[in-house]
């Protein structure tokens, strides 16, 4: 056997075959976006000045960005606090709270929103009927386990017992510790839960479409049906959005070795 | 879940998980089945090929990084964007079909492709199917020591018996739980169908949507009966996911 050097002949095929696969989608989307409305033939702006122009966009869009922001907030308000605790008191609950995280495999979306709407039924109107209560709660559990394991990959990498002793020596309460002390060295992985669940919540379409709440991908759905033109328009945006929540990770993670790219969001 | 065990009337039955397994419900699941299959295997193959291409020795380092980092968005990337971009690609008037049928005369939708089949689905699946199976088996491709190619070499060994009797034995329990995971993820998926096919195609998913947007089905803990179903074939991935994955964590640095 003989240790090459260079690429192999055979890695030009499968790199080939990878990148080929990956970029022609993207790029036909691209392309066809450009075709004009009345012709179907290149090249025009329209689309674009057609989604920027609608009402609906700018409204879905806000709505989802808005349920980001709150589900990334009650997220890390519950779980920072918890997976503190955790690490400090009762390690050996680590494990249980790690195989949560495992459910939404076994109950993905499809199924959580049948159990969801049976088990919410009967709530109060301002929670059943908003996004801000039901969808808002269904997402903090579907955001669950990229919360977990990015908070979790923090904590393991500070020295949680004494930052909290050296804190409480010098006279600081519970809260001071945790806001002054701890919040500071999980930022990064904080930050990675964020972005993690920003990018599920923006592209998440099956809980919406079945409580039939207008999110984001609602719109974009309602747009593929009725626009071809626009559609890709809105497509590529939307790629875009996922690739900026997805880089600002990348970009996190490699400067405190945090959490890597964990993969999931909206099939 | 208890829903999928009750009758109209509130009453407890297992009259809904009995009709799972006849026509029409049966069918669904396999379709279901079939699709997360395939898009199991040829992602998990192909997948593999591309992450051994990139991360083996000789490949730049840049084309690993890359490769790795779009696959971590293009395994996010699923649902109706994605669905739409292969609408835009190979539909029927999708930028590739087009310029095949101009330019080289060739129609495939004549030749019996459709994208909005269960074909099509498949080749959309594979869009994160692949980036998911170089993300999950690269860290278990990291593990192949460079030693042991070395050692294999020094004794004699052949690429293909280094193949043979070390690289797959080491490398199986990753792949196959891997290709598991894919499988499951596939299985679950909602998103992706139903914007290409706005329901045509009868996935175990597709059918429980169908119920919520209020038609087809007129006693609800059907649904609730094809959730179960879909739970159980899921519960069954995980139970055969966590030994292989503890297996494969031995070789792990």
């Amino acid at each position: 056997m003989r240790l090459r050097r260079g690429p192999a002949l055979s890695s030009y095929f499968w790199l080939g075959v990878g990148a080929l696969y990956f970029i022609v989608p993207l790029f036909a989307t691209f392309l066809f976006s450009l075709n004009k409305n009345s012709t179907g033939k290149c090249c025009t702006l329209d689309s674009y000045s057609w989604v920027i122009h609608n009402g609906d966009f700018w409204h879905t869009l806000r709505v989802s960005l808005l349920l980001a922001v709150e589900t990334i907030v009650i997220s890390l308000l519950l779980f920072v606090p918890t997976i503190y605790w955790v690490h400090l008191k009762v390690p050996r609950l680590r494990p249980v709270i790690a195989f949560l995280a495992l459910i939404p495999f076994v109950v993905p979306p499809i199924i959580m929103v049948v159990g969801l709407l049976k088990v919410y039924k009967g709530t109060p109107d301002w929670f059943y009927a908003k996004p801000w209560g039901f969808l808002a709660a269904a997402y903090v559990i579907l955001a669950f386990p990229y919360t977990f394991f990015s908070l979790d990959a923090g904590f393991r990498a500070i020295d949680v017992h004494t930052l909290t002793e050296a804190s409480q020596s010098l006279g600081a309460s519970w809260p001071t510790t945790l806001l002054k002390v701890i919040l500071p060295n999980i930022r990064a992985a904080a930050l990675s839960a964020a972005f993690l669940t920003l990018a599920v919540v923006l592209g998440e379409f099956t809980i919406a479409n079945l409580a039939a709440f207008h999110t984001f991908p609602i719109f974009l759905q309602y747009v593929n049906e009725t626009q071809a033109y626009p559609a890709a328009a809105l497509t590529l945006m939307s790629f875009g959005l996922t690739w900026l929540a997805m880089l600002s990770l990348l970009l996190v993670g490699r400067k405190r070795g945090g959490s890597r790219g964990v993969v999931g969001g909206a099939r | 879940m208890l829903g999928a065990f009750k009758a109209k009337d509130g009453s407890w039955t297992t009259e809904n998980i009995r009709l799972l397994v006849h026509s029409p419900y049966i069918d669904a699941f396999k379709t279901s089945i079939e699709v997360s299959t395939v898009t199991a295997l040829i992602g998990g193959l192909v997948g593999l090929g591309i992450a051994y291409a990139a991360i083996r020795e000789g490949t730049p380092r840049w084309v690993r990084s890359a490769f790795t980092t779009f696959s971590g968005v293009a395994a996010n990337f699923g649902g109706i964007p994605l669905a739409f971009a292969f609408i835009a690609t190979l539909g029927s008037i999708g930028i590739v079909t087009t310029f095949l049928r101009e330019h080289l005369g060739i129609n495939i939708y004549e030749h019996g492709f459709n994208l909005f089949s269960q074909t099509g689905v498949e080749i959309v699946y594979l869009y994160f199917q692949l980036p998911l199976m170089i993300l999950v088996i690269a860290p278990a491709i990291d593990g192949l020591r460079q030693e042991w190619r070395e050692a294999a070499s020094n004794l004699g060994a052949s690429s293909w018996q280094f193949w043979r009797y070390v690289g797959l034995p080491v490398l199986m329990p990753s792949i196959l739980g891997a290709v598991i995971l894919l499988f499951g993820n596939a299985f679950a998926a909602y998103a992706t169908a139903y914007g290409l096919t706005s329901g045509a195609v009868n996935l175990v998913p597709i059918v429980i949507g169908a119920y919520y947007s209020g038609n087809v089905l007129d006693n609800p803990h059907i649904a609730q009966a094809l959730a179960f179903g879909m739970f159980v074939v899921l519960a069954v991935m995980m139970l055969l996911y966590i030994p292989l994955n503890r297996r494969a964590a031995r070789w792990a640095k």
